[in-house]
């Protein structure tokens, strides 16, 4: 008897307890979801409004679905400004300074992590301290250097004050230095150089973290604003975020269609992008607390 | 002598040929602070004790710039209108942390598909801010039809003219703000909420905490670092915030929404003098410095529980 009436508490205690645990998922579950919703709606706004007619966009109240989808509006876009050369502008820039500050990044993270040298401290202190300078601050200077050089709307305007990254060589340095002592010695004994270590053996190992700072270096740079918007004169040397600025402003802001769909394209490489990689750039936050350049 | 010259040739062969190399591959990276960062910063520190208004060449006139900026009765009117805008806008900053921290607390829990949700959130950081301003401008278009005004139409309220009134335009900029910079809060909260050891919520529920009990008195405190972490970065950020100023509202209306980025940008590459956006310069930098600082001091006393 004792046991029989043991027993039922039992099971009645796990189904309430089970139910308790699906009711708490459930509820977890609507929060996330309606928030989610409200995150996104921004998204789904732009891309119904980019396949609307003028007629269509300008009616109250609004459609979350255009009656006729208009997909147009994508090639006037592309077509009422050189969104082409932008695009071109701007692949070239953020791929030239990812590549450079790979090299620039991985040397100086070397010679932090592998090498004792005078001054090691100093010269860190100094690498750490320019992440305290921001363009913001920097930005009227650089663009009198940049005048006296005569860099001023040209691509090397646009890429040569960004070839090196504080941050870059402080999350290489970290990578590196996890790399064993013994290995070095090795490799040292076959007569393998400095220079050769590191391209044979460091690099090569250390491919997770170089394609996280690659990541961040192009994304950062595709999508800067101040620096381009300051050192290009000229339109044909305007990356995308100018050129979409220069669109919205200079079409009188009333053909949103348009402008919908521009931004939709000018938006869609980087979120392809980071749904391609996104494990190692969510890593990536997480584990240096920085994003971009 | 011989003993001597082994001596060097055996430090030169230890520390001078590793120091040389070192700071040949130190180089690169060096010459690129140097030229556009570290001179920039003392130029600037000249520059803002310069009247320079270009094309023409620069005149020392000391601290001229700087009195204009404090004590001057247009010139500091503006300046200090700045400085409000930009810690208004900031004001966003704990609004941004709480709404973040509790979007974490959700996406920590051991849920199928939360992974969906993470992307979802974190989609805004990724988008470049021009982009997301030229939406923002769609949904607060001050007609009936703007996204913004259907749902106050929708809750029986009546439309606003959003970023066109002085009153509403930077709290307009504050929710867009929110909202683009939430992923990268959440991230950094969900790594916090992760290095918290579980057995102190195991312990908690043995000694009979609830839910609140247990956030109260173990996640908040030990997430303590990261929430000041997120706190003085989002700060920074605030100040620094320039695109969104530029594309949505042009600094206006009436300069409710020019912000201290904003009008540094003004003086130098509207009005072109750079003496005067020099010596703002001068100041954001410090006021930066003084948050970094702050920052480290505290990240480097952090309390350590384990």
């Amino acid at each position: 008897m004792v046991s029989q009436a043991g027993a039922v508490t039992r099971t009645n205690l796990w189904q309430s307890k089970r139910a308790r645990k699906m009711a708490f998922a459930a509820f977890w579950y609507i929060l996330l979801g309606l928030t989610a919703v409200m995150v996104m709606m921004p998204y789904l706004w732009m891309v119904s409004s980019s396949l609307k007619d003028t007629g269509e966009l300008f009616t109250y109240p609004p459609t979350w679905m255009p009656q006729v989808l208009r997909f147009q509006n994508y090639v006037d876009a592309w077509n009422a400004a050189p969104f082409g050369r932008y695009f071109f502008n701007s692949v070239v820039v953020a791929a030239a300074v990812t590549v450079g500050q790979l090299v620039t990044c991985s040397l100086a993270a070397f010679a932090f992590a592998r090498m004792n040298f005078k001054g090691k401290n100093l010269m860190f202190t100094i690498f750490i301290s320019t992440t305290m300078i921001s363009t913001q601050v920097t930005v009227v200077p650089s663009y009198l250097v940049l005048k006296e050089l005569q860099w001023l709307d040209k691509y090397q305007g646009l890429i040569v004050p960004f070839l090196a990254n504080a941050f870059g060589v402080f999350m290489l340095r970290q990578y590196f230095m996890t790399i064993p002592r013994d290995l070095e010695d090795a490799a040292r004994l076959d007569g393998c150089g400095r220079m050769r270590f590191l391209w044979a053996v460091v690099l090569p190992l250390s491919r997770p973290v170089l394609a996280a700072q690659a990541l961040f270096a192009f994304m950062g740079n595709w999508n800067s604003y101040l620096w381009p918007l300051v050192v290009t004169t000229s339109e044909r040397m305007r990356t995308l975020q100018i050129g979409l600025r220069y669109f919205v402003s200079q079409e009188g802001g009333t053909q949103w269609g348009l402008f919908m769909a521009a931004t939709v394209f000018v938006s869609l490489p980087v979120v392809v992008f980071y749904f391609v990689i996104q494990r190692s750039f969510v890593e990536g936050i997480a584990s240096t607390g920085l994003k971009g350049v | 002598m011989i003993k001597g010259e082994h001596y060097r040739s055996r430090w030169w062969h230890r520390w001078g040929e590793e120091t040389f190399s070192a700071y040949l591959y130190l180089l690169p990276s060096l010459l690129v602070f140097g030229a556009f960062v570290f001179f920039p910063l003392i130029f600037s520190f000249y520059a803002s004790l310069t009247r320079w208004n270009l094309p023409y060449k620069p005149i020392f006139t000391g601290l001229e710039n700087y009195r204009y900026l404090f004590t001057d009765e247009i010139g500091s009117r503006d300046f200090f209108f700045a400085i409000r805008n930009s810690f208004y806008y900031a004001l966003g900053v704990p609004l941004n942390m709480l709404i973040s921290l509790l979007v974490a607390l959700f996406l920590n829990q051991r849920l199928r598909g939360v992974g969906i949700f993470r992307t979802a959130f974190f989609l805004p950081t990724i988008t470049s801010t021009v982009a997301i301003s030229v939406v923002w401008m769609w949904i607060y278009h001050p007609a009936d039809y703007g996204l913004a005004n259907t749902i106050l139409l929708e809750l029986g309220l009546s439309p606003l003219r959003w970023l066109r009134d002085p009153a509403l335009a930077m709290p307009g900029l504050i929710v867009m703000g929110i909202w683009h910079g939430m992923g990268y809060n959440i991230i950094i909260f969900l790594a916090g909420l992760q290095n918290i050891p579980h057995h102190l919520f195991e312990a908690a529920e043995i000694d009979g905490a609830g839910v609140w009990a247990q956030f109260r008195k173990v996640t908040w405190p030990l997430l303590g670092p990261t929430t000041f972490y997120i706190v003085v970065i989002g700060v920074i950020n605030s100040l620094k915030a320039f695109a969104q100023m530029d594309v949505m509202t042009q600094g206006g209306p009436l300069g409710a929404t020019t912000t201290i980025t904003y009008f540094l940008y003004q003086e130098a590459f509207e009005r072109y003098t750079m003496g005067r956006a020099s010596a703002v310069a001068c100041v954001l930098f410090a006021l930066l410095l003084l948050l970094t600082v702050i920052q480290f001091k505290v990240a480097g006393s952090r309390v350590h529980y384990e």
